[in-house]
């Protein structure tokens, strides 16, 4: 079948050949990769402070953005599934989806503009003597949760139109309130739609280093490691290293979601 | 069923999330009138000299066609690919259906510098080939058949075999039969699944600055090589008013195309 000779051969054979080549050395003065074997790479990994704060700090970023996105996403979800008409249903979800198509690149500028020294934020915050955050790990942050939002609300959305309405009202029926239903009923039956939600979150926050460079300052995540890393003047094989950190993070992250049954609601 | 106070203050959640989501990219459009060339807030005056001059960008629209043809290529290369799979899987229930279907999501589920390394030491330590577009076309393709494959594999559990069994029943060979049932009943499935991967691949960035050569730009790495550039900062903005203009095409034609615009819109990136 051609379509498993393309992932199963080219893609997982480039995966392998990553994780071969982090195991390769490079020749400092003649820049060629020397085909060696070695763990150095992955020793300077792991020894050198900066590569171990990096890691720490990103895989903390992709929680919390997860987290934001998992906070923002049930309310609107929640209101889009169970309590809008079905014509106001309609153009939430196109309203949704629009900022999807926007460009990602748009998006990571648009918040350039509004956390920029005189932008709309410091405008904003200027009758009150304070300034716009200006660009580091918060604005980071904020335009990660917003860049990645409408893959979180999307399929709790579908999750949520799921929960029959008719398990609301037998909730209501045994005397349970509104709050109740929410976290005994509508929250656990969600659940893996927001394990479904989550991959994409964390995974794409893991794999950034674009938005980082908008609007990060000199902010550094494991992507900008590996991107500095690449290309014919530097170190492949040390970038290669850095690679598998992501990998190894979003399988384990990809075999406790299977656990919940998310994979089928992607 | 949930207390009207509940009910109201979910609205007003909403609502405030859709101002938190649209502010930005009201705020492009708005700065792209700007005659203050850094973006000054509130803006002193408004102009349409930076549509003019965007307009008039050569590297803008070398971009734009360079990335409209990657695209189209990428696309290509997804529909086959995608609804290969999904018909494969169908019709076979081999061992490995989880194994597919985990392969499929993998190149979208990975990180994009983790797809974006893989492919060019694939190709430039491994295979020894230079990068150019083609590389990118086959970086993308690999990413955007999950939504080839995702639409097709739906309609193909909602429509069940039967017609197509009726229609074999009937004396129709494979061929015939995958012409006059089997392709209509998928059309609009593959539209949506070719409207998500041409999307997809038109806006990918990360993957793409690993797999182009250094003359090779679509319009995300220019945005991006330009951004930083104060006196072309106004055109990028003018650029990037359009794209977010342009997002509503899909929209409009996934409703059209679906009714919901929902399936298949939702779990692919």
């Amino acid at each position: 079948m051609p379509p498993m000779l393309w992932l199963g051969v080219a893609y997982l054979g480039a995966l392998a050949a990553l994780l071969i080549t982090s195991l390769w050395t490079q020749n400092d003065f003649t820049g060629e990769i020397e085909r060696a074997w070695t763990l150095e790479n992955f020793q300077d990994l792991f020894r050198v402070d900066v590569y171990r704060t990096i890691t720490f700090r990103t895989i903390g970023i992709a929680a919390l953005v997860t987290v934001i996105d998992a906070v923002l996403a049930f309310p609107i979800a929640l209101y889009m599934a169970k309590v809008a008409s079905p014509r106001a249903q309609r153009l939430l979800v196109i309203a949704v989806l629009m900022p999807l198509w926007a460009s990602y690149l748009v998006k990571a500028y648009a918040w350039r503009g509004m956390f920029s020294a005189d932008g709309p934020i410091a405008w904003v915050a200027a009758p009150f003597g304070l300034h716009s955050p200006g660009y580091g790990l918060f604005a980071t942050t904020v335009t990660l949760s917003y860049l990645w939002l409408p893959y979180m609300i999307l399929p709790v959305y579908a999750g949520l139109e799921r929960v029959p309405s008719s398990l609301f009202e037998a909730s209501a029926d045994l005397g349970a309130g509104s709050w109740h239903t929410l976290r005994r009923v509508v929250l656990p039956m969600a659940f893996p739609a927001f394990v479904a939600g989550s991959i994409f979150t964390f995974s794409l926050t893991m794999g950034d280093y674009i938005a980082v460079k908008i609007v990060g300052g000199t902010t550094q995540l494991l992507g900008n490691v590996v991107y500095d890393n690449q290309g014919a003047a530097n170190n492949l094989p040390f970038a290669a290293a850095v690679a598998t950190v992501p990998i190894v993070v979003m399988l384990g992250y990809l075999a406790a979601a299977r656990r919940t049954g998310a994979l089928e609601q992607l | 069923m949930l207390s009207p106070g509940l009910r109201r203050s979910l609205a007003a959640i909403t609502a405030v999330v859709l101002v938190f989501v649209y502010v930005p990219l009201a705020l492009v459009f708005v700065n792209s009138f700007n005659t203050d060339n850094t973006f000054g807030w509130p803006p002193p005056g408004f102009t349409l000299h930076w549509w003019h001059v965007a307009w008039e960008s050569q590297g803008a629209r070398d971009a734009l066609w360079t990335s409209v043809r990657v695209a189209i290529a990428a696309t290509v290369v997804a529909l086959l690919l995608g609804t290969l799979a999904a018909m494969g899987l169908r019709r076979t229930r081999f061992f490995g259906r989880n194994v597919v279907s985990l392969l499929i999501i993998l190149p979208i589920a990975l990180p994009g510098v983790v797809t974006g390394l893989a492919f060019q030491n694939g190709f430039r330590t491994i295979l020894g080939i230079d990068l150019s577009l083609w590389t990118v076309v086959i970086a993308h393709a690999t990413f955007c058949i999950v939504t080839v494959f995702n639409n097709v594999q739906a309609r193909f559990q909602r429509l069940g075999t039967s017609f197509e069994q009726a229609s074999m029943d009937l004396g129709a060979g494979r061929w015939t039969t995958f012409r006059l049932i089997t392709f209509p009943m998928l059309r609009s499935a593959l539209l949506a699944g070719a409207l998500l991967s041409f999307g997809l691949s038109f806006d990918e960035i990360v993957v793409t600055t690993f797999t182009a050569s250094p003359q090779d730009q679509t319009l995300p790495i220019w945005i991006f090589q330009n951004l930083f550039r104060p006196n072309q900062a106004p055109v990028v903005n003018v650029v990037a008013a359009v794209l977010v203009i342009f997002s509503a095409v899909p929209i409009y034609l996934a409703q059209r195309l679906s009714g919901s615009g929902t399936e298949g819109m939702t779990g692919a990136r």
